[in-house]
């Protein structure tokens, strides 16, 4: 299992890689932290004819805030998220999230850019930046172009990016008030791929009625889903049981999941609904100060 | 900007256990492959070769990586520790002691992986639970154990090192 040969080019400034990538046409691939390429690669699944390394471009790695946006750089190392103080304090789902990607030893070399391009609908950090509402950078040598994620996901491994493009960074707004968070997922072996995830954000007025709510489903469609019905049943109301049992069903309802070797579609589609609702009563409990 | 063309093999400079290697490489060698062919450093084993087992495990300026999911030439001019460098003046590392000690090894494919994600772990967990510890071993494939042994070890190299006894005199300076 050796990857087949390809020129390599190692640009030291954001401009070089641009003037590369837009030399090389469609056969220029980027690498990043290549802990999904370099597998597939390896494989021969891709036979890139020509691999871009990003890892010099130092500036590309980031974790700033300020009052409305936290950047993340397309090269910040998913590590240095789980461990980001700044993280923590802003966008916790993300600190809750990221430990479920790969393992210890992916996560210090996979990063946060390469993980939203590479798009595999099972992947934690598109279903949680999707339910932060987040945004991405795209730039090239002549354009910089923001896109919203909910527009990002076209199907399985690929999103509007042109090949001549790099994805810059990740920005999720910063929410005026703390909101509730969670993240949970369903693998068959820890750091596995996920059969099914759930990423629930949820805000509640002062009696505890749901403000606002987004609720993503990942491992159940091509790309990660926004399951609105389930979250438009949520607003203005208290989470009942009752509430529940049918924000997780519009949930089911919302996705058609393909069955394979690892779950077949019922069971995916059983599992979208209980993950739903835990992630849903998990993060109202935070909102409402009950779940610490 | 560093350019190569493919099959084009140029010499490198990296630093494998406080030792500076000048090799040659081309630009499709796995990081994996070019510590066991080209610096003669057998300790770290590969398996899988697609990031799945973890026997490849490597320190790459101080992080656990799989050097199976690394060119060779995005190492030029790191700072690389492998299973070989853990033992200082023949004595062995605490770790490794901890595992022949619990019994954390049979026919020891995966130890060398297992050994350097250990070290990178205990720099960061001084006091590790055993949950930690599986999850951090979740990175790890070990067909003849059935792990117990290992997170025993890791347990007690940690409580040893909390304690500050100082095993067999290696000193651990990694
Ligand atoms: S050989 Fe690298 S992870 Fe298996
Ligand atoms: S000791 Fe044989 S694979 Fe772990």
């Amino acid at each position: 299992m050796k990857p087949a040969s390809f020129d390599y080019f190692r640009p030291s400034t954001v401009e070089e890689a641009f003037q590369v990538l837009s030399q090389s046409g469609d056969d220029g691939k980027l690498i990043a932290g290549g802990q999904s390429l370099i597998p597939i690669m390896n494989m021969r699944l891709s036979a890139p004819s020509c691999l871009i390394d990003i890892n010099g471009l130092k500036e590309l790695s980031y974790i700033r805030a300020d009052d409305e946006w936290i950047r993340i750089g397309a090269l910040t190392r998913q590590r240095e998220v789980e461990r980001s103080a700044l993280i923590r304090e802003k966008s916790p789902l993300l600190t809750e999230a990221v430990p479920f990607i790969g393992h210890m030893q992916t996560r210090n070399r996979g990063t946060v850019g390469g993980s939203v391009v590479h798009a595999d609908p099972t992947a934690e950090l598109p279903l949680s930046l999707l339910a932060l509402n987040g945004r991405v950078v795209i730039a090239s040598a002549d354009e910089k172009r923001e896109v919203e994620l909910s527009d990002f996901f076209i199907t399985y491994l690929t999103t509007d990016i042109m090949p001549h493009e790099m994805l810059t960074e990740v920005k999720i707004p910063v929410a005026a008030v703390p909101m509730g968070f969670s993240f949970q997922e369903y693998s068959r072996r820890h750091g596995d791929f996920a059969l099914v995830a759930a990423a629930c954000v949820i805000d509640t007025d002062l009696e505890g009625r749901i403000s606002a709510a987004r609720l993503v489903l990942g491992g159940v469609d091509a790309v990660p889903i926004l399951a609105e019905e389930a979250m438009d049943a949520l607003i203005g109301e208290t989470l009942t049981e009752s509430l529940l049992d049918k924000a997780g069903d519009l949930a089911c309802m919302n996705v058609d999941p393909e069955g394979d070797l690892h779950a077949t579609r019922e069971y995916r589609r059983h599992l979208a609904g209980v993950f739903a609702k835990r992630a849903i009563m998990a993060a109202y409990e935070k909102a409402t100060g009950k779940g610490g | 900007m560093i350019k190569m063309s493919a099959g084009e093999r140029v010499e490198i400079s990296l630093k494998i256990n406080g030792k500076v290697y000048e090799e040659r490489t081309e630009p499709r060698k796995l990081l994996s492959d070019f510590l066991r062919e080209e610096c003669g450093l057998s300790g770290t084993h590969v398996g899988c070769e697609h990031g799945v087992c973890g026997a490849c495990t490597v320190l790459v300026d101080g992080a656990a990586v799989r050097s199976c999911l690394m060119f060779a030439i995005q190492a030029e001019g790191a700072d690389i520790q492998t299973v070989e460098g853990l033992a200082k003046d023949g004595q062995p590392h605490s770790l490794q002691k901890a595992f022949s000690e619990c019994h954390a090894l049979q026919c020891g494919f995966c130890t060398p992986g297992i050994l350097m994600s250990a070290v990178d772990f205990l720099d960061s967990h001084a006091d590790p639970t055993t949950d930690e510890i599986k999850e951090m071993l979740s990175g790890h494939l070990c067909r003849c154990t059935g792990y117990k042994g290992i997170i025993d070890a890791i347990e007690q190299a940690a409580f040893r090192r909390k304690e500050g006894e100082n095993v067999n005199g290696s000193g651990d300076t990694i």
